[in-house]
């Protein structure tokens, strides 16, 4: 197009003149197609790649590609509006360096852990995974393999990867990437409710009078609600907003309450709320005394670091959970000391904030929406947290109705419904059960027609542990799908690193495109993604969303779960199964994998002929069986009468999505509350179903401090994060030109003060290094991003600076989780 | 061989790798395309910051439906509670003078997708959709195809 304005204009110019003399235009001016049979375009619904919203998006296809994509009008997530991101998905599978072939290293024609990556057939490529799996197995039993999965894994694919691992490989070293980012935000919900995910829904949005933000960047990370809130804040005078993070981001460009507090403070801010609830005579009473207990929690619980990390070995109670019974009077008692004034001593928030916030809650007449993703998540009391934000709802009553609503937001398009709902963590099962329960094994294996026994009873390995293990060369077979965990995983060069490359390890990586962690790997699998296939996602208000395949994968790409059962042909049960299961049940002996997990009657009960007639199905055609539809069907047995109902399968192809529990067809937007939940016995206005007694827990928790902190050496705190225009770590969003180049690079922001005074300005290339690690990158004084003094922000989508070098792998040590936000670096001038 | 050892092997044939990359069906060690052939290990110099585009010149958009880019710089630009510096050129009033485009019409419906008086608020933070580019080199390619060349295929195909 190397046409200029000028060339337009002189063109239109001599067009008129001919028109004008009324001559024929010259071919080239017929410039509009109006054959209907051209312009028509297919349009479909899709749920966008990307995050937690669950935004519906609209896709056209035309001759097998991809042509456009809008905001779904219909939808009623988005109502026709996508963030920057989601109105580039048209691009995201047209990367030129897609991956079409498997990968293997060879030296020489033969597998080689230093060799060099060589294309190889499907065949080839089982062939090597099985025998590694195999000799595993042999030598370590069902722990000596690990798969490491994702909140982007559609609901069938984790249900698949779920059910192979703990039920044919018998092992529980499964676990989501969603440890990384959802897995504070399920303890807290099991430990308060004793079920997971929000009671309220998006609705609240258009009902709250006021939004508190703990430590969310809404306005970036879930740009679509955030459209929502602005929305309501400008259309509905009064409405206010109240942003609270470690440092200024554009979320508080909304604010008419903004407070920058200390990082790990929050927990000093929320016990002050608590308080200053109780002092001023705030609390509901009726409601307290109905529908909640008291209990005090075990303190002092490490960091979740290595068993012989020092912070480890001074913890009196390390990973303890427990808690005792105590009385609201105690309770108060409990967190009297947390005033108003040594909140802000603590947290660097003045006073007459902190009131401003705290009348939110204890105001009768406003109904407050709190809101929080990985800022209370990703955090070493991630799960005390999330309890602590559930206290300031339970003590005033504002939970499970319209615009009264403790929001625990999600980072993943199907953290919810695949990482959460399908169980894919190490400790669970499907519909919120887990393996360590002898009754939750039995169940599944009556689901699964499987033998008593099968699934184990241990808890596997969660996240960070296996790194740990593939480092120890504890785990050696070992299969990452659907993430980018060597870019994401935090302490890349001392537990993520060495663990991918010991040669005791064999590790495999199923994507679409050529990641960080796909060089890493040993083998490479080519991966179908997004509208390549037939999938299913939930979002963060339990909206469960279908998509059909719209396009071709390409090359020999194919789905994660073609890959999963597949695979799980190339097992006997005899080869994985100990003899005293097949023994005490000898029909299940001489029989693959795949038909006792897959062909057993139910996956495989759903012919060919009931798949749509409109869209391609690659893997059912391969299959010879409808088996998106037979794994969502036995997978939804799980949660019917459970309270995590699920539509039958097709009317989710037909809807916009519903949200759970589905009963007789209708959709069930806020929980626990009498006419809008089924399950609630009548009568009894409220019930938290999820604990034996019907009542939510407040918890007395303490400030306690995190792992690292800044010190003379490492005088900074380090954030990390995302950006808008970038997913997670950037493999889809930096393959679209438009996204990379609103965003090109990962920045050190950092306050101008900080940089005069290690004289550097905005460009200076600097070293940013921690104890375990380091990346180079520039200064950036003058971004969107205004850290106070003190604290930097180095967000992690950038394949070329990977910032996970640097940071602590550290956890929550009740849900696993990292913590991202905070640990101490030190930032040094590169002089270039 | 040390861990260190590796990576410097890893480092070697990376390079080696790097120069004969071009066809993807060669063996190759290093597949992490974004990074250019730097080790995991390694870090490479950062890129300097990428000045913005601002020519003020307006780019074909992909699809219809995609929000056009910002052609110019919008550094220190005010978007809050208080004010919306970008409707000082994009308002409906204000393009005379400005000669700036308006904003789309879409950007008047409310949720329920009526007519509004004004811009709707759900619209308000511009840069949630809009975004100033920088001038910088992509770091792959992308083989999106736009609709008039399948057009120009598919009238192909059926022998127009």
């Amino acid at each position: 197009m190397a046409l200029t304005r000028r060339d337009m204009i002189k063109a239109q110019a001599v067009a008129a003149a001919a028109a004008a003399a009324g001559l024929p235009l010259p071919a080239s001016a017929q410039n509009l197609v109006t054959d209907a049979s051209l312009t028509d375009l297919k349009w479909s619904k899709a749920p966008c790649r990307f995050c937690g919203t669950g935004c519906s998006i609209m896709v056209a296809t035309k001759a097998g590609r991809v042509v456009a994509s809008h905001g779904d009008a219909e939808a009623p997530v988005n109502r026709g509006l996508n963030c920057v991101k989601g109105y580039f998905l048209s691009k995201i599978m047209y990367g030129k360096d897609r991956l079409t072939q498997p990968l293997l290293r060879k030296t020489d024609g033969v597998y080689d852990k230093e060799g060099e990556f060589t294309p190889v057939s499907w065949d080839e490529a089982f062939d090597i995974m099985a025998e590694k799996w195999k000799k595993a197995l042999a030598e370590k039993g069902p722990k000596g393999i690990g798969m490491f999965g994702s909140g982007q894994w559609t609901v069938w694919e984790g249900y698949a990867a779920s059910k192979l691992m703990k039920a044919g490989f018998r092992s529980n070293n499964i676990d989501p990437n969603a440890r990384h980012c959802m897995a504070s935000a399920v303890g807290g919900f099991m430990r308060t409710f004793g079920i997971d995910e929000p009671m309220g829904c998006y609705d609240d949005f258009e009902n709250a009078d006021a939004f508190v933000l703990w430590g969310s960047n809404m306005a970036e990370m879930h740009p679509i609600l955030w459209t929502r809130i602005a929305d309501r804040r400008f259309s509905h005078p009064g409405t206010q907003v109240a942003v609270l993070s470690t440092f200024k981001h554009r979320s508080f460009d909304l604010a008419d309450i903004p407070a920058i507090f200390t990082p790990q403070t929050d927990m000093v801010l929320l016990n002050a709320i608590a308080n200053y609830i109780i002092q001023n005579g705030a609390v509901n009473e009726d409601f307290v005394s109905k529908h909640v207990n008291f209990r005090k929690g075990v303190t002092d619980i490490g960091y979740g670091l290595r068993d012989d990390h020092p912070l480890q070995q001074a913890a009196a109670n390390p990973n303890s959970g427990g808690s005792d019974p105590m009385s609201f009077e105690e309770f108060a008692e409990f967190v009297s000391e947390y005033t108003l004034e040594k909140a802000e001593e603590m947290s660097g928030v003045p006073v007459a904030t902190i009131e401003k916030i705290a009348k939110l809650y204890a105001d009768p007449n406003v109904k407050v929406m709190s809101l929080w993703t990985m800022g209370a998540n990703q955090h070493t009391r991630g799960v005390w947290t999330n309890n602590m934000l559930y206290n300031l709802h339970l003590l005033t009553g504002k939970i499970s109705t319209p615009g009264n609503s403790p929001f625990s937001l999600t980072g993943q398009p199907s953290a919810c419904g695949t990482a959460r709902e399908v169980g894919t963590f190490s400790h669970r099962l499907p519909a919120d059960m887990v393996v360590v329960n002898p009754e939750h094994r039995a169940y599944a294996e009556k689901i699964w027609k499987l033998p008593e026994g099968t699934v184990p009873d241990w808890n596997g390995a969660h996240a960070v542990v296996q790194n740990r293990k593939l480092k120890d060369g504890d785990i050696n077979a070992y299969w990452v799908q659907v993430n980018n965990n060597m870019q994401a995983a935090p302490n890349m060069m001392e537990e993520g690193l060495p663990g991918y490359r010991n040669p005791d390890n064999f590790i495999v990586v199923s994507d679409a495109y050529p990641t960080v962690t796909c060089e890493a790997a040993d083998l490479i699998l080519p991966t179908a993604m997004w509208v390549e296939k037939e999938g299913a996602y939930g979002n963060a208000e339990r909206r469960t969303q279908f998509w059909h395949q719209l396009v071709d994968a390409p090359g020999e790409s194919k789905s994660d779960m073609w890959q999963l059962v597949e695979f799980s042909k190339r097992f006997t049960t005899e080869e994985v199964w100990p003899a005293e299961i097949l023994d005490a049940n000898p029909e299940y002996k001489g029989k693959t994998l795949f038909d006792v997990l897959f062909a057993n009657g139910q996956v495989d009960a759903f012919p060919l002929e009931e798949t749509s007639d409109e869209y391609a199905n690659h893997e059912a055609e391969d299959f010879g069986f409808y088996i998106q539809k037979g794994l969502f069907e036995e997978y939804a047995a799980f949660g019917r009468g459970k309270a995590h109902d699920l539509a039958p399968f097709e009317t989710y192809h037909e809807t916009r999505g519903l949200r759970w529990p589905v009963i007789d067809g209708k959709e069930t937007k806020w929980r626990f509350k009498e006419g809008s939940d089924p399950y609630v016995t009548p009568g009894s206005d409220f019930e938290f179903y999820g604990k034996p007694d019907g009542k939510a827990v407040i918890f007395a928790l303490p400030y306690e401090p995190p792992a690292e902190v800044p010190d003379e050496e490492y005088p900074f705190w380090l954030s990390t994060g995302r950006v808008l225009e970038h997913w997670h770590s950037g493999s889809m969003t930096q393959r679209v030109p438009e996204l990379h180049k609103a965003v090109p690079d990962a920045l050190c922001y950092m306050h101008p003060d900080d940089a005069k005074a290690l004289g550097l300005r905005r460009g200076s290339a600097v070293k940013v290094s921690s104890r375990r690690g380091e990346i180079h990158t520039r200064v950036e004084t003058r971004g969107r991003n205004k850290p106070p003094k003190g604290l930097i922000f180095v967000p992690w989508f950038d394949a070329r600076q990977l910032i996970n070098k640097v940071t602590l792998d550290a956890t929550d040590p009740l849900s696993k989780q990292t913590d991202f936000k905070k640990c101490a670096v030190k930032i040094e001038a590169l002089g270039a | 061989m040390t861990m260190k050892q590796a990576f410097r092997k890893t480092l070697a044939l990376g390079a080696l790798a790097l120069a004969v990359s071009a066809s993807p069906l060669l063996a190759q060690e290093s597949v992490a395309t974004l990074r250019s052939g730097t080790p995991l290990a390694e870090n490479a110099s950062p890129p300097p910051i990428a000045p913005v585009k601002n020519t003020d010149l307006r780019q074909v958009r992909n699809y219809p439906e995609q929000p056009p880019l910002i052609p110019h710089k919008i550094d220190g630009y005010q978007i809050d509670l208080n004010a919306n510096q970008c409707l000082t050129c994009h308002s409906r009033t204000a393009v005379e003078i400005s000669q700036a485009p308006m904003v789309s019409i879409t950007h008047f419906m409310s949720r329920d997708n009526q007519f509004l008086a004004s811009v709707t608020p759900r619209r308000y933070f511009c840069n949630q959709c809009h975004v100033p580019q920088g001038v910088t080199k992509d770091l792959v390619e992308n083989g999106f195809v736009d609709i008039d060349q399948v057009l120009e295929y598919v009238s192909g195909q059926e022998g127009n």
